[in-house]
């Protein structure tokens, strides 16, 4: 039986790993290669790191570390942060990274989802959605880091992603993102229900019964989270174990 | 001990070559036919799409190449499905070592989402492929098709109907899952394969 993914998430500045909480007040959470290591060897499904620097930065160093995480880790990973151009891709994937992300170069040039599909195969590229409940109660995208709002509606996006040939969507909802307070389960759900693409859901999860809503509730393929691995409020062995008592089918 | 990566249009040699290395093990990628021969052990990795890696194994000669290889061959994902003798994707005639017939998978009701992308259990383990593998140990699988059940199914798992994990005839083996990938289960197959016979 396929089984339920759990991801540490590990945003990367300068070769180190840190967390934004709502995407502000950065933490220093340590060595990016010690800590994969260590998520690996407890039984974490995939990784993703993500240069939150990238799109201003040298990104030398990021190519560098990814480098690094391949030759010491042996689960699939994800890397993400500014790419835009096939050789961004290229580079990444050669330093061994399995699948990249890409999000705000593929909104403002959807044909990018295209040729990188084409090119690279539709299993490597995940689109990541941050996405931000208004007022008005619909989802909208949101670009840069969560700092450009968009009109556009969550769904409608994610529908022509996928079209173009997105392989996974990574969603933050950026109005649970460092709280602490659960999963958006509504939008969760929503996309994972009607997009024949696995939903790998990010922002919110503080207990280990936000990550059985989110599979249950929120019908997510995967969930993501950071700070709570990071600052070991949440060991992945016990919610493994405790997702699988309450008859989610994890990995352990 | 020379263990020699198919060069060829497939996605995932980096990752091959890197999880060789951190077995402490040196390989060559090349598609160079007499260093293909050569070689101890044989690796065909696979990402990709049917109809385009045959083509691109047909035009150097490749395809003639992998079928008359004496030494170990381990074809991952799709150098599995390239193994068999036919595949759905694109309707494309393959390499025809297997005899098993690779098709897509179909959404259901229940699974919706095609290609499955996750880990799955292996079972029914048979062979030295498997050696210290525990049964319903976990593999990490991308892929949009699958080969059917046969007479060389040497591991089953289940996502929308039975299918085949892993393949073997005479000195072949394909596994569909990625070994590069999934953890020490992934190791300790890549490490039995390697310490196979020649």
């Amino acid at each position: 039986m396929l089984t339920k993914r759990i991801i540490p998430c590990l945003d990367i500045k300068d070769g180190r790993t840190v967390k934004g909480v709502n995407f502000e007040q950065i933490r220093d959470a340590g060595d990016p290669v010690e800590l994969a290591a260590l998520y690996a060897s407890q039984g974490a499904d995939e990784l993703v790191f993500l240069d939150i620097t990238a799109t201003v930065e040298q990104r030398k160093t990021f190519s560098a570390l990814v480098h690094k995480i391949a030759h010491r880790i042996n689960i699939p990973f994800t890397v993400g942060g500014g790419i835009k151009s096939e050789e961004d891709v290229r580079v990444l994937l050669q330093n061994g990274a399995d699948k990249i992300s890409i999000n705000t170069a593929a909104f403002l040039d959807p044909t990018t989802i295209n040729r990188f599909a084409k090119q690279f195969g539709s299993q490597c590229i995940v689109l990541a959605i941050d996405a931000k409940c208004e007022s008005d109660n619909n989802w909208y995208v949101y670009l840069n880091g969560g700092r450009t709002k968009t009109d556009k509606l969550v769904v409608d996006w994610a529908r022509e992603a996928v079209d173009l040939g997105v392989g996974e969507i990574l969603l933050t909802s950026m109005n649970h993102d460092g709280t602490k307070q659960g999963f958006a389960l509504d939008i969760t759900a929503q996309l994972s229900e009607n997009l024949p693409v696995p939903i790998i859901a990010s922002g919110g999860g503080g207990t280990e019964a936000h990550f059985l809503d989110v599979f249950t509730k929120g019908k997510a393929d995967a969930a993501l989270a950071a700070s709570v691995f990071h600052y070991k409020e949440i060991a992945i062995p016990d919610l493994k174990q405790y997702l699988s008592q309450n008859g989610i089918a994890v990995r352990i | 001990m020379n263990i020699t990566i198919v060069q060829y249009n497939a996605g995932n040699i980096q990752s091959v070559l890197y999880a060789l290395e951190r077995l402490g093990v040196t390989a060559s990628v090349t598609d160079d036919p007499a260093m293909i021969q050569a070689a101890d052990k044989v690796i065909f990795p696979g990402v990709g799409e049917a109809s385009t890696a045959m083509a691109y194994l047909k035009e150097r000669n490749l395809d003639q190449l992998i079928v008359s290889l004496k030494q170990p061959v381990l074809g991952i994902c799709l150098g599995m499905q390239l193994m068999c003798k036919h595949s759905a994707e694109n309707d494309t005639n393959c390499l025809g070592i297997f005899e098993e017939q690779v098709l897509a998978f179909k959404a259901t009701e229940n699974t919706t989402k095609v290609p499955q992308i996750g880990w799955n259990t292996i079972t029914n383990l048979k062979t030295e492929l498997f050696n210290g593998v525990s049964e319903n140990s976990f593999a990490y699988f991308v892929h949009g098709y699958y080969a059917g059940l046969g007479e060389n199914t040497i591991a089953t798992s289940d996502y929308i109907q039975a299918y085949s994990s892993a393949l073997h005839k005479n000195n072949f083996y394909g596994v569909q899952f990625h070994p590069e990938k999934s953890a020490v289960v992934g190791e300790q197959i890549i490490q039995n394969f390697l310490s196979l016979k020649s």
